[in-house]
């Protein structure tokens, strides 16, 4: 049975009789110990779903529709306390800037301490050789002295480093993070991402990992769901979207990804033309037709849906890779002009 | 083994080594007040002479080592006059001052924090509140409950927390979106957790800087209206009273009215620059 089930999640923002839509019929599965990936550039929607599992989707914007079953509980039905109780003792979560996601007037030390003493209840000494202990694990050097080091005394790295321990403090069976590595330098990233590695297989934890990174996700996930304008457009297990991308924009994100040792004309990474889309009424189309290289008159009509393509591999254009199609359909060649 | 000792002993060190630095305007400013408050706290102990007691032989008494700071037109020590003064003022002003503070600061934290109808009805009550001519309140306050401290203890407070409510509302607005607070809600933290413990020590600052500012207002507050007659009552020694009854005699006995006033200016000093090096954000700086 699956850890996290999300079902036709929808989030909004703007009023309710015209309400802008932001996500829009996300589906995802998480398996106990599985680290799923969701990939796509600014504004795609992927910090949101990963927010709208903890319902802690930002005001103005609300979860419009959708189900979350997290275990078997019912996230979207939790009363208050019962969130806060899912909150504290089943997700981690972990934030893009650890410059700011730690408290500045209170010791490293402290803050893991206050999460183990108000979380799990353990005793001021139990909590502070728990805290000595995860700090240790995360990688922090000296843990005892560090434990009484202010946030501003350590490096980015070091910070996220204390945030993972922040956040994997009660256990967890699942952990967000979103884009855990992307205020931090490479080297420090490559470290970040063994180590959350390192976490989830010591933790036995589930991980959703949101990044615009490929490289990071193919590092890193089992599984990997790529958003666009709000919308998963291909889901899959990671190798199968790498190798046989079905759906034109995971193609063309693919094609943007710069290759280190790739230095011939040839394999120069192709810019993808045009903006994504902005944020607006649900329209009965592709979300991607504006965009589309491959685009047809017929992709206006219609919303799209996922359909299976190949093992747990799913993609949202109909056109593109179906086998009813042929392989080497020369519909990829037609514009719309 | 020496070297490689030393070696693990260069980082460890500096990492035990590091304090909080004081910058030396704290260090003055702090110093200044804290002579005066003990001075006052210590007033019984302190004062050479009861400061009631008339003493008609020697009136208007210039500085001397006898008379410190000389005697007034009845006689009485200024010194030990002032003493009690400072005593009184003081305790009025940290009342007036530091009662409402925290109050304000809870209430427009909370505001900031939860936004909506419940900020909106407390900010109008704040403006209401901030356009009240104050100097008009307080007498009219004195004038329902009488001549003496109670005017000032009771009007005081009444205006002063909105300033500390808008003060903190408005830090709360920038600090509520801040990663570190949206982290107090994936940790599963209470409301009253994430407000009272994670928001607030951020945004005292502001608050305290501005007290120090309040603090002395409201001193001269105290002073100016004892100065009127509408707050200390004679005999009771209060700075303001002794210089309304001094002014008489300025041009024969000028001590009477300078050297508490200038007691007051030091205090007011003190303050400005305690005030200043809190704001510098130095204080809390660590510096290895």
């Amino acid at each position: 049975m699956s850890l996290l089930t999300i079902s036709g999640l929808g989030v909004e923002f703007g009023p309710r009789a015209a309400p802008l839509s932001a996500v829009r019929d996300v589906s995802l599965t998480v398996d106990p110990g599985e680290v799923i990936g969701l990939v796509g550039e600014s504004g795609s929607g992927k910090s949101l779903t990963s927010r709208a599992i903890m319902r802690m989707v930002p005001s103005p914007g609300r979860i419009s529709a959708g189900e979350i079953y997290f275990d078997g509980r019912d996230v979207m039905a939790m009363s208050s306390k019962e969130l806060r109780s899912f909150r504290a003792h089943d997700v981690g979560m972990i934030f893009q800037d650890p410059f700011s996601s730690l408290n500045p007037v209170f010791k490293v030390g402290a803050q893991i301490t206050e999460t183990l003493r108000a979380n799990l209840g353990l005793g001021r000494a139990e909590a502070r050789s728990t805290a000595i202990d995860m700090l240790e694990r995360v990688g922090i050097p000296r843990p005892e002295q560090h434990f009484s080091s202010y946030p501003h005394e350590l490096s980015g790295g070091m910070r996220q480093r204390v945030m993972i321990a922040l956040a994997t403090a009660s256990r967890p069976r699942f952990l967000l993070a979103d884009e855990p590595t992307t205020a931090l330098d490479v080297t420090t990233q490559k470290q970040i991402l063994t180590l959350l590695a390192t976490m989830r297989r010591d933790f036995d934890m589930a991980m959703l990992l949101v990044s615009h990174d490929f490289g990071v996700i193919a590092q890193m996930c089992d599984r990997v769901a790529v958003m666009y304008g709000g919308q998963i457009v291909e889901s899959g297990p990671v190798e199968a979207i790498y190798r046989t991308p079905q759906h034109p924009y995971t193609r063309a994100l693919l094609a943007s990804v710069p290759e280190l040792d790739a230095v011939d004309q040839r394999s120069r990474p192709t810019p993808l033309e045009g903006y994504p889309p902005e944020i607006g009424p649900v329209r009965d189309e592709c979300v991607f037709v504006e965009r589309c290289p491959s685009a047809r008159p017929d992709c206006r009509s219609g919303r799209m849906s996922l359909e299976q393509v190949g093992t747990r591999h799913h993609s949202a254009c109909p056109f593109e890779g179906r086998p009813a199609e042929g392989a080497q359909s020369p519909v990829a060649k037609e514009r719309v002009v | 083994m020496t070297s490689e000792m030393h070696v693990l002993a260069g980082p460890q060190a500096s990492v035990r080594r590091r304090r909080r630095h004081w910058p030396v305007s704290a260090v003055v400013g702090l110093g200044i007040i804290g002579t005066i408050v003990l001075l006052a706290v210590l007033a019984p102990i302190i004062a050479p002479y009861d400061p009631n007691k008339l003493d008609f032989a020697s009136p208007t008494l210039a500085p001397s080592w006898h008379h410190l700071m000389g005697t007034d037109q009845n006689g009485r020590d200024l010194f030990s006059r002032t003493l009690y003064g400072l005593r009184l003022d003081l305790a009025v002003v940290a009342v007036v001052t530091f009662v409402p503070l925290p109050i304000g600061v809870v209430i427009g934290s909370v505001a900031g924090y939860f936004g909506g109808k419940l900020d909106a009805v407390i900010s109008r009550l704040v403006d209401i509140v901030i356009s009240f001519p104050f100097m008009v309140l307080v007498i009219s306050i004195i004038a329902m409950v009488g001549p003496g401290l109670k005017g000032i203890l009771i009007g005081v407070p009444i205006v002063s927390w909105s300033l500390y409510t808008r003060l903190a509302r408005a830090d709360m607005l920038v600090i509520r979106e801040l990663p570190y607070m949206e982290a107090c809600v994936a940790l599963g933290y209470s409301r009253s957790r994430t407000i009272f413990r994670h928001a607030i020590p951020n945004l005292v600052r502001n608050s305290l800087v501005f007290s120090t500012v309040d603090v002395m207002g409201n001193l001269l507050l105290l002073a100016g209206v004892s100065y009127l007659g509408l707050g200390a009552q004679p005999p009771t020694p209060e700075l303001g009273s002794i210089i309304a009854e001094g002014q008489a005699y300025m041009l024969t006995a000028w001590w009477v009215v300078t050297l508490p006033a200038l007691v007051l200016v030091v205090f007011g000093v003190g303050i400005g620059i305690l005030g200043d090096s809190l704001s510098d954000g130095r204080l809390s700086g660590v510096v290895e």
